[in-house]
């Protein structure tokens, strides 16, 4: 029956041949399709008596299979082919730019502020905030700073007119430091008190080390035997945290500020480093903070008993804190605004000071 | 507070060497701010010998010196040009050598060619040396002045300028003497008496036989004790050359030995004094209130508007003096002085610092009297003024007026020498405690009641005390001591303020905004076109610092118009801080977009804007970082003046509670500004945003349903008018039970829309419960979509 294998060396020839898709399907319609030659064949099959059966139904699916594996091999190798083609058409210039995400910043005065509250949160202070347009009772009065006191006029204060009924008590300014924050606290709370007072604080002054706004973090502890080495220990343990350096040498020099007796303002010890003054080590002193024993009359001023509370209180710049751990030189820049001054000096979103991940970014 | 090295020796006894004293200073609480030794700026100047002196063969004014500056110095006799008329051989001088650096011209010394002739140094004048105004000549120094000695120590300039800052309490180391007392508490030699200083028998008052001058106070209150002595015959010339020295030595000129004499008390004593010339006054000196009104011509040259707060010195005719601050012109002395008047007074601090701070006047006189001079030390004062008149100007003292009674009272503090340690921290031996307050000045008895020296009223408490001992001990012996640590792990610290703010902050910048801190004092104008300030300063630094913000947008607009200038493309900025209000000052979240959304681009082309829609993303994102619940909130307009009406909105949570407003910026504003395009701001009113509650840490359980959801899309023709948000409401409310979510997906006017019309496509997400939705569940679910949003106008389009 050399018909049968014709036919198979004829379709098998043809499908190979096909050059695409439609030809092959074409192919099995011809050959496989209801009016198709080897389903003509198979027909037969059924009119057969069982001896040709079964010499002749082998040959004849034979021939059905390998016409379909023959169909499905060329289709698979076109479609392959295919998609392959495709692919080369879809090629891309992968180094084009991809779209652009703006990148935000965190201002270095917040980041400071979050680093502190972190290193004091570890110390057991809390954060405490207060009004800054302060009256003249908590900034000074309270504070033991009366009105004809010498010290007033180390404070340049920007003041609101005076409403004239009122006493000068009542006269409303814009708070030269943080230490109101002291007298609210000591108001409201009963000790053991452990605070630190960020915030925005004002003065009437301008050049490149003195805005009329800057930045302050007031810390205060109020407890029985509380004493001029507890401030010591404190200062130190936070400075080397926060500088995050074991070398820092502090050193105290007796001072004078209206609301702490003794006083003492606080040097810190730095080196020189490539023409650069870097905190650590003790080449040289420069002035950082000012501290000391809240003085009995402002323990007293605030309903305590000077006999039986003591503590202490310290005030240090953020934004100095702030020039001294990252190096910006100019005070003015940090209120401009300018882009590019933000994203130099600025912080990522998720550089969240931590102690375990660090409290410097 | 200047002084210099040799000075502070004639009242303190000392071995120690300037760097010890200066160390101690500082350690002691008296800070060194500066050390300046003429001698180290001269240290180059040597004394030398002019030899021959020849005529320049090139110019008439100019000679060629031959000049011996020491057997040392290397090349022998030295080649100068010199143009000084003085120059001549013989004449020793000052030389400076090639290198040299010459304060008083700036420049440093090199050989050089003078018209052909070889210079090789300099012989130097007064000027030049800023030692004097005089240039008329070369220096001239004594004919045996040591040829190759260093000029300055020789000179005597060898004398370190001490300036040190004197903290507002301490009155008493406004003079040279107090200084040397906290010295020498600190164990750095003895305190010399002071009458041995002043080479004076006694420190009692000589009294003449003339009679007292006629003085009196009728301001006890102001001027308690006003003395007077009065001086005749005396001749007013220049001052001796040791007071000229030193007070040249610290910036003062000499002026004339009356008036140097009062100058040098002040800073050697912190006493200060008032010379009038007697020829000049008419009737007794009174202490009195100024009339208001009153006017005074100041020894500055200025004129002063007194007023009846204020204490003056005034005769018969005219006021003479603003009491402890500043002299008159008219009665001031001057060469032709023949009889002197010298006032000695107590002037009250807090008067002297509210006059100052009226008048707006400071001088040595107020730094002294403000922080209150010694009150038992009148009598002195008197008797070491007249004394040094006397001395220097001849003449004879008349009797001592002694009008009124300084304050005098001891002040007596009981203490308990523990306190050191439990406030100080140190823990200083009674006994040294006990001398270091003697060597102060304090006397304390045997039952620890320390009375408190004259010179020191800042020292009342105990406490004040504790600091004497803990300075002159050493602060810097305190030791560390920890605070007492909390058992187990540090607690939270922070607000639910404090952690809003951080939140927000973090986002924000997550988000793409830069944070900038900006002043938060603004102009009128800008207030203004924000709605007005409720707080405007009395004394502002500048017109543009004046008004406490109302908004945080000016200074964002302030610092967004400044980064277009220099050129960025795209501004976002936000900022956290206070608005000022009237009541209260609130915590708020400010930004501003400006330039491009998306710069022009390969795939998306030409640069987008920001669009009001960018704020309201931006606003909502920051709402959510602040806790606010979003999905509640409603839009709502009356957006402030500062927008756009058309592009703004307000989300309220209710009817009243505003929780931010976002927008496009009204095109004024955003003019005013100097800015240009579309500007999009927002502002996020953090104390609006009511508190969460608190919950535990455990989460609700979780159920998710067991059901796959079915989503329905449905368009609606709505009047125009109709808010968009409004209708996917009413669409969400229609089935609570079915409809987990409605979402608008598209809005659409123009063909098959009618006019005043548009069409809002609404994709509803129906989330089954308990079984598959039917055919009849899907038309019922439609029924009431169509039902409730009939309600609003809307239609279903077929």
């Amino acid at each position: 029956m050399t018909d049968i294998a014709q036919l198979q060396a004829e379709a098998l020839g043809a499908i190979g041949a096909a050059a695409s898709l439609d030809t092959v399907e074409a192919e099995r319609v011809r050959l496989l399709g209801k009016q198709g030659q080897v389903t003509a064949l198979l027909k037969t099959l059924g009119g057969m008596t069982p001896e040709q059966r079964q010499s002749e139904g082998p040959r004849i699916n034979g021939l059905r299979e390998a016409v379909s594996a023959a169909i499905a091999a060329r289709k698979a190798a076109l479609e392959g082919a295919a998609l392959e083609a495709r692919l080369a058409a879809e090629r891309v210039d992968l180094s084009l730019p991809a779209p652009d995400t703006p990148r935000g910043s965190v201002h270095p005065v917040s980041q400071v502020m979050d680093e502190l509250a972190e290193i004091f949160a570890d110390m057991g202070f809390a954060v405490a905030t207060g009004p800054e347009i302060e009256d003249d009772w908590h900034n000074f009065t309270a504070l033991n700073i009366p009105e004809t006191h010498p010290a007033r006029a180390m404070h340049d204060t920007f003041y609101f007119p005076d409403p004239g009924s009122e006493s000068a008590a009542g006269s409303k300014l814009l708070r030269t430091h943080t230490s109101p924050v002291q007298i609210r606290t000591m108001q409201s709370q009963q000790p053991p008190i452990r605070i630190i007072a960020p915030g925005r604080v004002y003065r009437s002054d301008s050049d490149a080390t003195h805005t009329p706004m800057f930045h302050q973090i007031e810390g205060l502890v109020i407890d029985r035997g509380i004493h001029l080495g507890h401030l010591k220990w404190t200062l130190e343990t936070f400075l080397k945290a926060f500088f995050e350096r074991d070398d820092i040498v502090l050193r105290l020099r007796p001072s004078y500020f209206p609301f702490t007796e003794p006083s003492a303002e606080v040097d810190v010890g730095f080196t020189w480093t490539n023409g650069r003054r870097i905190l650590g080590g003790s080449e040289g002193w420069m002035e950082l903070l000012g501290s000391g024993m809240v003085h009995p009359r402002v323990i007293r001023a605030c309903g305590l008993d000077p006999d039986e509370y003591s503590g202490f209180a310290f005030g240090v710049g953020v934004d100095r804190l702030a020039m001294l751990k990252y190096g910006m030189d100019d005070l003015r820049a940090f209120f401009d605004g300018d882009l590019r001054w933000l994203r130099h000096y600025g912080f990522a979103a998720l550089d969240v000071p931590t102690l375990s991940g660090g409290v410097g970014a | 507070m200047k002084f210099t090295f040799s000075w502070l020796k004639e009242h303190l006894e000392t071995k120690a060497g300037l760097d010890q004293v200066v160390e101690t200073l500082t350690r002691i609480g008296l800070e060194v701010e500066g050390i300046e030794n003429p001698a180290e700026t001269l240290a180059p100047f040597r004394i030398a010998k002019v030899l021959t002196a020849e005529r320049h063969p090139q110019a008439d004014k100019l000679q060629v010196l031959s000049v011996d500056a020491g057997a040392d110095y290397p090349g022998g006799p030295v080649q100068v040009v010199c143009g000084a008329p003085n120059a001549r051989a013989g004449l020793v001088g000052v030389f400076g050598a090639p290198g040299a650096y010459v304060p008083g011209s700036g420049i440093t010394l090199k050989v050089a060619a003078i018209r052909g002739v070889e210079s090789r140094g300099m012989m130097c004048s007064v000027r030049e040396l800023e030692l004097g105004d005089e240039h008329d000549g070369i220096i001239e120094l004594a004919a045996d002045a040591p040829v190759g000695a260093a000029f300055a120590e020789w000179a005597g300039l060898d004398d370190p300028m001490i300036d040190v800052s004197v903290t507002p309490n301490r009155q008493d180391c406004m003079g040279v003497r107090g200084i040397a007392r906290d010295l020498a508490a600190a164990g750095l030699g003895t305190l010399k008496p002071l009458g041995e200083v002043y080479r004076m028998a006694s420190l009692d008052p000589v009294e003449g036989s003339d009679p007292a001058p006629a003085v009196r106070t009728d301001d006890p209150e102001g001027c308690p004790a006003f003395y007077a002595q009065a001086v005749s015959g005396v001749a007013n010339g220049a001052s001796p050359a040791w007071m000229q020295k030193k007070l040249k030595a610290i910036g003062q000129k000499p002026i004339s030995v009356l008036v140097d004499i009062t100058n040098f008390v002040s800073i050697d004593l912190g006493r200060p004094l008032h010379v009038y010339d007697r020829a000049k006054l008419s009737g007794p000196l009174v202490a009195r209130r100024a009339e208001p009104g009153e006017q005074v011509l100041a020894l500055n040259g200025k004129t002063y508007t007194l007023d009846e707060t204020m204490t003056v010195i005034a005769d018969d005719a005219a006021v003479h003096d603003i009491g402890g601050i500043m002299g008159g012109e008219h009665s001031g002395v001057s060469e032709t002085t023949t009889d002197v008047l010298i006032e000695c007074a107590y002037f009250t601090p807090e008067h002297i610092a509210r006059t100052g701070q009226k008048l707006g006047l400071t001088s040595d006189a107020r730094q002294r009297f403000e922080r209150g001079v010694d009150p038992a030390f009148l009598d002195q004062g008197i008797a070491i003024a007249t004394w040094l008149v006397t001395e220097h100007c001849g003449g004879t003292p008349s009797a001592v007026t002694r009008a009124g009674q300084p304050p005098l009272e001891r002040k007596v503090v009981s203490y308990d020498p523990a306190l050191c340690l439990r406030l100080g921290g140190l823990d200083v031996p009674a006994d040294e405690q006990r001398a270091i307050l003697e060597r102060l000045g304090f006397e304390v008895s045997a039952e620890w009641a320390v009375t408190v020296p004259t010179w020191r009223r800042d020292v009342d408490g105990p406490a004040d005390l504790v600091e004497e001992v803990v300075r002159i001990a050493g602060i810097d012996k305190v030791p560390s001591t920890p605070l007492p640590r909390a058992d187990g792990v540090a607690r939270p610290t922070a607000t639910p303020e404090q952690l809003v703010e951080r939140r927000v902050r973090r986002t924000a910048a997550a988000r793409g905004l830069n944070e900038a801190i900006t002043w938060t004092f603004i102009s009128e104008r800008e207030a203004e076109a924000l709605g007005g300030g409720a707080w405007t300063l009395a004394n502002p630094i500048s017109e543009d610092m004046k008004v406490m913000r109302p908004s945080l947008l000016a200074g964002l607009l302030g610092s967004a118009q400044r980064n277009m200038d220099r050129g960025a493309k795209a501004v976002r900025l936000f900022e956290l801080g206070r608005r000022y209000l009237s009541d209260a000052e609130r915590p708020t979240v400010g930004f501003v977009l400006a330039g491009d959304k998306t710069p022009r681009d390969w795939q998306a082309g030409k640069a987008q804007p920001f669009g009001a829609f960018d704020g309201k993303a931006q606003a909502l994102a920051l709402l959510e970082a602040a806790g606010a619940p979003v999905e509640n909130l409603q839009v709502m307009g009356d957006a402030s003046a500062a927008y756009h009406p058309g592009q703004s909105a307000t989300l309220r949570l209710g009817p009243k509670a505003v929780l931010a407003e976002f927008g496009a910026l009204h095109p004024s504003l955003v003019k005013a500004f100097g800015l240009e395009g579309a500007v999009v701001a927002g502002e996020i009113f953090l104390d609006a945003i009511p508190a969460r509650r608190a919950s535990g840490r455990i989460r609700p359980a979780y159920t998710p349903p067991a059901l796959q959801p079915v989503t329905r899309d449905f368009a609606f023709l709505v009047p125009d008018a109709l808010a968009a948000a409004d209708l996917v409401r009413a669409v969400r409310g229609a089935d609570k039970g079915l409809i987990a979510s409605a979402r608008l997906f598209d809005v659409f006017t123009g063909a098959g829309v009618p006019d005043g019309h548009k069409s809002l496509a609404v994709e509803v997400m129906l989330q089954p419960a308990e079984r598959t939705l039917t055919d009849d569940d899907l038309a019922a679910l439609s029924a009431k979509v169509v039902a409730a949003a009939g309600k609003l106008g809307a239609t279903l389009r077929g």
